[in-house]
């Protein structure tokens, strides 16, 4: 018979190891997978995790690709941290792009100073407010957080289809479903000619060490952790529940909006239907990959990151189907969860028949 | 100081990536927009891809590279790792082409189906699908007993509406009744709303369904309600056996070959190519034996016209839905026109999204 205990102490050391766990066991299984395929195991993680950030145009890359993910997986881990399920990460992104868009599109012949702080603030209030409608449904008339972000996503979406093919679309480009270029003031700088590398990552680098302080020296943090860990313990302390959930869905529907005007403003210059591969979702991984720390976060967004990127450079020099990056992205969640579960827990295989001989 | 420093280990690492290029193999870059498998657009530059192989030239692809902002990525590192002319095969990879062709002046590039060539190592390309739509909409407009023909279409660009219109126009030709309906559905690559929107023609009484998005759905939705449908960019035949009356079939293959050899023997220049049914790029599948024998001939014989030039898809006269003339009698549409068209013939319902 096997039996299933809570361990009652975890070391706090193995409880920040267990994503390096997680992630080597990835690239062994990961090796295993690439030898069924026929390929030099390796050789293909070579090409994997190697190669992509072997220049600086690679590495720049890296970081391009990690920005919108960390911005996004720090706004969660405020939601998750506290026991609130925001899944709709991608839907806030859309909308903060949307808004943000709207804004750079009106100043789209025109040059000026101010005009980029207002786009990003314009996307991190988008952000924000599309994240308030699930919080408030939450709050006020007890709607599930879950489903209505992630049916918000989806809304989202289709605004921004109706937007670009719509009204918004380019008068000069034909009717495909485009808005116009932004104007090189409406454009985040970039920080090195040649690479695509932009001032985007310092909105990240910001949030990574303001959520730090708010989540470790402010009373709001130690409302959020607590509700976390007990809400009926958050309750019996007097801490306002609602005004709490309210905050950490503005918080992360703010960091997801700035990830959405980062990229529109940043590499892509244009409101366009595929302005995200499913950063919102992909985030989800990285926020427990980083143990919801805003450290372990910068670390995992750039472990994700690089799935990404290997899986490209893959398929050009071995010619590796691309979807292993998503194999790869499943499997460091699948192992991350696998060993919390073993950590958590023991697994006791009983011997029947001693037991009975006892009794 | 240090930024010169950058300027200069950047230019390094392209220079790096030139000399790499100028040493090794003539090699070929394909950037898909679907996966190989998806039976359709993506499919068919791949079999493309498979011909240049196979004509002994070593090639790479990428498939799936989302149109945002991966795209430039993907490009520039086909351009660094030493291929030297790269194929981009879809409209959004436009704008990213552009911008890698800027930095690497030495590599070619081809963009699918798009309309800017900003520097001299860009060429374009795309199909004269129209040639194909003709062909349908007179099959169509013979086939049909409700006299209305559903139309799938998926953005309202003028290589859509030109497909619509020339459908139309032929279909008219040999039925004066007949009716286009149109669903939108913006997207290229949906089974889920494609079905339903065959589903939704098909409720409203048309027999002949039509698609000019990329899966398969709409045939196999015509199929199971017994009505007749329309390949779209590949053979679709084995989806749909029955109601297949025959597919328009993007054959890139010639086109990426000829470019290929081309580009390796240092004759490639640029070029804005817009091949149809003559050259081959646009083929049509096996006709359904359902047409009968008389149909067959005569689809079999405007096929012919239409490669020869002696019949063009629109020619005069040519009205838009209020009436008014867009091409006067006995003269024929340009390329000019055809390229930007935007308002839909006569006979076809409803009004173009805006």
């Amino acid at each position: 018979m096997i039996k299933i205990e809570k361990r009652n102490d975890v070391p706090m050391a193995l409880y920040f190891f267990t994503p390096f766990i997680a992630i080597i066991l990835t690239i062994l299984g990961g090796g295993i997978i690439f030898y069924i395929l026929g390929f030099n195991p390796i050789e293909a993680l070579k090409f994997y995790f190697i190669t992509p950030i072997s220049n600086l145009y690679g590495f720049s890359e890296l970081l391009l690709k990690a920005t919108p993910l960390c911005l996004i997986a720090i706004g969660l881990s405020f939601c998750f941290k506290s026991n609130n399920w925001n899944i709709g990460a991608e839907g806030q992104l859309t909308f903060g792009a949307i808004v943000g868009g709207g804004v750079a599109l009106l100043f789209y012949n025109q040059e000026g100073f101010y005009i980029l702080p207002l786009v990003i603030l314009a996307g991190a209030i988008g952000g924000m407010f599309f994240a308030l409608i699930p919080a408030i449904l939450k709050t006020y008339f007890n709607t599930n957080e879950i489903l209505v972000s992630l049916m918000l996503v989806y809304v989202s979406k289709l605004l921004l289809d109706y937007l670009v093919v719509g009204p918004w679309s380019n008068p000069e480009g034909f009717n495909f479903p485009e808005t116009r270029q932004f104007s090189d003031s409406s454009r985040m700088p970039l920080l090195f000619e040649g690479l695509r590398i932009h001032a985007g990552i310092f909105l990240a680098l910001a949030a990574v060490m303001l959520s730090w302080f708010i989540l470790y020296k402010t009373y709001l943090g130690f409302q959020i952790k607590v509700s976390g860990l007990s809400l009926k313990t958050a309750k019996y302390a007097g801490f306002k529940g609602k005004t709490m959930i309210l905050v950490v869905f503005m918080i992360s529907g703010a960091c997801a909006g700035l990830a959405g005007v980062g990229e529109i403003t940043g590499p892509i210059g244009q409101l366009h239907r595929m302005i995200s591969p499913d950063y919102g979702f992909t985030a989800i991984i990285v926020a427990f990959l980083g143990r919801l720390n805003p450290f372990g976060i910068i670390f995992a967004s750039l472990v994700v990151a690089l799935t990404y990127l290997g899986a490209e450079t893959a398929q050009i020099f071995l010619q590796i189907p691309k979807y292993t990056g998503q194999v790869f992205q499943g499997m460091i969640l699948f192992f991350l969860l696998a060993s919390d579960y073993l950590l958590f827990f023991k697994v006791k295989i009983l011997n029947l028949k001693k037991n009975e001989l006892r009794h | 100081m240090y930024k010169n420093f950058f300027k200069y280990l950047i230019s390094a690492i392209f220079l790096l990536g030139f000399s790499v290029n100028s040493n090794a193999d003539f090699k070929v870059g394909f950037v898909y927009v679907g996966p190989t498998g998806d039976h359709g657009w993506t499919f068919q530059h791949h079999e493309g891809r498979n011909a240049v192989e196979a004509a002994g030239i070593k090639t790479t692809f990428v498939e799936s590279v989302p149109e945002g902002a991966d795209a430039e990525r993907v490009i520039r590192q086909l351009a660094q790792s030493g291929h030297d002319l790269i194929f981009t095969t879809s409209f959004g990879y436009m704008d990213p082409t552009n911008k890698v062709a800027k930095d690497f002046p030495n590599v070619k590039f081809e963009h699918a189906t798009g309309y800017k060539r900003e520097h001299s190592n860009v060429s374009t390309y795309s199909a004269r699908f129209y040639e194909g739509r003709t062909l349908l909409g007179h099959i169509a407009g013979k086939m049909t007993k409700t006299n209305t023909i559903g139309y799938i279409a998926s953005f309202p660009i003028p290589e859509v509406i030109r497909g619509i219109n020339a459908m139309t126009l032929a279909a008219q030709k040999v039925n004066p009744n007949i009716k286009t309906k149109i669903v939108w559905v913006f997207t290229w690559y949906d089974p889920g709303k494609e079905a339903e929107a065959a589903q939704a023609l098909i409720d409203q009484g048309a027999d002949v369904i039509m698609q000019h998005t990329d899966s398969t759905a709409p045939v196999q939705t015509a199929e199971k309600a017994g009505v007749w449908s329309f390949g779209q960019a590949s053979d679709m035949q084995r989806f749909a056996p029955k109601s297949i009356l025959t597919s328009i079939i993007d054959d890139w293959a010639p086109y990426y070959v000829e470019r290929a050899i081309a580009a390796r023997d240092g004759t490639w220049n640029q070029q804005d190519t817009w091949h149809g049914l003559k050259e081959g790029m646009v083929a049509m599948g096996p006709y359904n034996s359902a047409m009968g024998a008389e149909l067959v001939k005569e689809v079999e014989q405007l096929q012919k016209d239409l490669a020869s030039g002696k019949v063009h898809s629109f020619t005069g006269p040519i009205y838009d839905q209020k009436g008014n003339i867009l091409v006067a009698e006995g003269k024929v549409a340009d390329d000019g026109m055809l390229a930007g068209m935007s308002v839909y013939v006569k006979g076809v319902e409803g009004d173009i999204p805006k």
